[in-house]
């Protein structure tokens, strides 16, 4: 009988994972991959020095349909969460500010307006932001409160038939060049989400400087001023913390696949690095502490993208638990963040410049670490599911 | 209005290519197959005068191969064209220029189109002839070059991209155009369009759909491919070794000059 001879496994994809994709999603994972090498790779370094994302690459990612891609109707595409996870990955494989910003659009902004909203809401906002032609974000974190979200400050009092909101949020992505604000505000009634428009009066943006991570993304600090909303703006459906939970739930999915694509670009510049810098006469690649260093990246690489489509193919079923996403965020980020800081030790000093994408792949993933959900607290969910015991309330 | 588009299927454009000595052809097994980069713009050209048109305006790809390889037409539809066919049989193996147009054209002749749009060149087999051929076989005007198309009313103006400028160019309809790579960055597919295009028909036929009166493969071939041989492989170059940075660049830009290249 003749064996078919096994094809040499590809140096990053070295499990052939691509196999367990279909076709169509190949077509997406290609199509996102091409759009971040021609448009995001020649001009990410300069936007991270800079500390700015250009606004029109809301237009291009809505163009491409990718912002609230994994919902459905009011002109959104409606993909599986294997698609939306992969399209992710290719974003974050140019840089994490650019996946947290359709992560923001789609999965925290417009998943809030579309699961919690009505159909007025949802026909009000939501093509318009499927095309990036306005722009949202999601005002959940304060200053005194960002694992504990449960114990916010900014209040919502009702005012005849509708709404005034007061308080402060903090760390948010796209703050100042958001179009509208979901806010989350404690009501007597118990935690509600408003659809707060940029041009209420009361409602001020303005952004956080000095950031050394996340430069290429827009984070701003949102005041709430007495700010009058109709009673229109209340998110009928959301009631409780679980509904702006469900929201972040959605973004970490993104991110257990996004870390994986940050990881591979670092893995990949340190392979392609390894093989042509000499020293003692030799390309390091040769040598056994570097082979080790890459084989130790490629096997955390290829498992975490492994558990991103496992969760994925789970969440296409209807069968993903919350604290499974922790269980896939906690590791894939955490990994990502190790392939990055070895990945520099590569390349040397070269590795902490930016002609490399290394640092600051490495100095984005520290926010990614500790933003939806600190490592902390995505390893306490996880620890309260095995033991049952809660170790945080 | 209704256009066709040719798409051919290449090897992708950055894989390392490999010319099997028996057949003398490309081997096409173990190397991911591309749209053919040139016939995106072809296709580009398509979609806008389909948009600008509207109402039934529709683009239906055309591709001659393997139908193995023809789930690689779905980026064309994703692209937004609404349907594909693809003339695929092994009695075409081995056609020159003249028997793939030849084929070609029998196939296209079973469609209606008013505009034939084609790729300049294939990133395979770069003559560059096959439209030319094609407009012969179809009794068709043939524009090439085009880095710009209006259609309005039957009539039509076509901007050629020349060395030194461009021309404008007046025709009627139907015509063979082909595309400039000025005409504008091929756009890419959208989430949507990929989606959609999972719906969309990709049909097959064969040479006995065709009423051919002429061999085609090799035997219809004119011409034959003798012998090829790979390019000569790079000499080594020259290290400069200098003293010190200064000296360095110095000779460097000696050496440029020397070339003419500064």
């Amino acid at each position: 009988m003749l064996k078919a001879k096994a094809a040499a496994p590809d140096a990053t994809d070295f499990l052939d994972v691509a196999s367990l994709l279909s076709d169509e999603e190949r077509l997406v994972r290609d199509t996102v991959n091409a759009y971040v090498r021609e448009r995001v790779l020649p001009n990410v370094a300069g936007w991270f020095e800079a500390g700015t994302l250009p606004r029109d690459l809301g237009h291009e990612l809505g163009r491409l349909g990718l912002l609230g891609m994994h919902l459905h109707g009011f002109g959104c595409a409606g993909a599986s969460a294997v698609a939306y996870g992969l399209a992710c990955m290719e974003l974050e494989a140019g840089d994490s500010g650019v996946r947290s910003f359709a992560s923001v659009q789609g999965s925290l902004a417009m998943y809030a307006i579309h699961r919690w909203g009505d159909e007025g809401q949802k026909v009000a906002w939501l093509p318009a932001m499927a095309t990036g032609e306005l722009i949202g974000c999601f005002g959940l974190t304060e200053p005194y409160f960002g694992s504990n979200p449960g114990g916010m400050r900014t209040r919502a009092r009702r005012a005849g038939a509708g709404w005034i909101l007061d308080g402060t949020k903090m760390w948010i992505t796209n703050g100042s060049i958001a179009d509208v604000a979901i806010v989350w505000a404690a009501t007597d009634e118990g935690i509600r989400g408003f659809i707060v428009p940029r041009e209420t009066r009361g409602f001020a943006a303005s952004d956080i400087h000095r950031k050394l991570s996340l430069r290429a993304s827009i984070t701003s600090e949102l005041v709430l001023t007495d700010c009058r909303l109709p009673a229109e703006a209340l998110l009928p459906l959301a009631d409780g913390l679980s509904a702006p939970l469900a929201c972040l739930n959605e973004a970490r999915y993104g991110i257990v696949w996004g870390a994986m694509g940050a990881a591979r670009t670092c893995y990949e510049t340190a392979l392609e690095y390894s093989k042509t810098r000499v020293q003692f006469d030799r390309a390091i690649g040769g040598y056994q502490l570097t082979q080790e260093k890459l084989v130790n990246m490629l096997l955390e690489l290829d498992k975490g993208t492994l558990l991103a489509l496992h969760l994925g193919r789970a969440k296409d079923a209807g069968r993903l638990h919350p604290a499974q996403v922790s269980f896939g965020k906690l590791n894939n980020v955490r990994e990502a963040l190790a392939i990055a800081r070895e990945a520099r030790t590569v390349l040397g000093a070269n590795g902490v410049t930016l002609e490399y994408p290394i640092i600051r792949h490495m100095n984005n993933l520290e926010s990614v670490l500790t933003y939806e959900g600190t490592s902390e607290m995505h390893a306490l969910v996880v620890g309260k599911e095995i033991t049952g015991l809660s170790a945080f309330t | 209005m209704k256009i066709v588009v040719t798409v051919k299927l290449v090897p992708d454009p950055n894989a390392e290519k490999r010319i099997d000595p028996t057949t003398k052809r490309l081997v096409r097994t173990g190397v991911e197959t591309v749209l053919n980069p040139y016939d995106e713009y072809a296709l580009e050209a398509g979609l806008q005068l389909k948009e600008r048109a509207g109402g039934d305006s529709r683009v239906t790809v055309f591709s001659m191969g393997s139908a193995a390889l023809k789930e690689t037409l779905r980026r064309a539809l994703a692209m937004g064209a609404d349907d594909a066919l693809v003339l695929s049989d092994t009695a075409l193996e081995g056609s020159d220029v003249w028997a793939s147009a030849y084929a070609m054209a029998k196939a296209l002749s079973t469609l209606e189109f008013d505009l034939l749009i084609v790729g300049g060149l294939t990133d395979d087999s770069s003559t560059g002839a096959v439209p030319g051929a094609l407009a012969e076989h179809l009794g068709l005007p043939c524009i090439t070059n085009a880095r710009k198309i209006d259609v309005g009313d039957g009539k039509l103006e076509v901007e050629r991209e020349t060395d030194v400028g461009y021309q404008i160019v007046r025709g009627s309809l139907p015509v063979l155009i082909t595309t400039a790579l000025t005409f504008g960055e091929p756009r890419y597919a959208s989430l949507k369009g990929i989606m959609g295009a999972k719906k969309k028909t990709i049909g097959t036929i064969g040479v006995s759909d065709l009423s051919l009166d002429l061999p085609v493969g090799t035997s219809g071939s004119k011409t034959e491919l003798r012998s090829f041989a790979p390019p000569p492989a790079r000499g080594k170059g020259r290290t400069v070794e200098a003293a010190d940075g200064v000296a360095g660049a110095t000779s460097i830009f000696e050496f440029l000059r020397e070339k003419k290249f500064v």
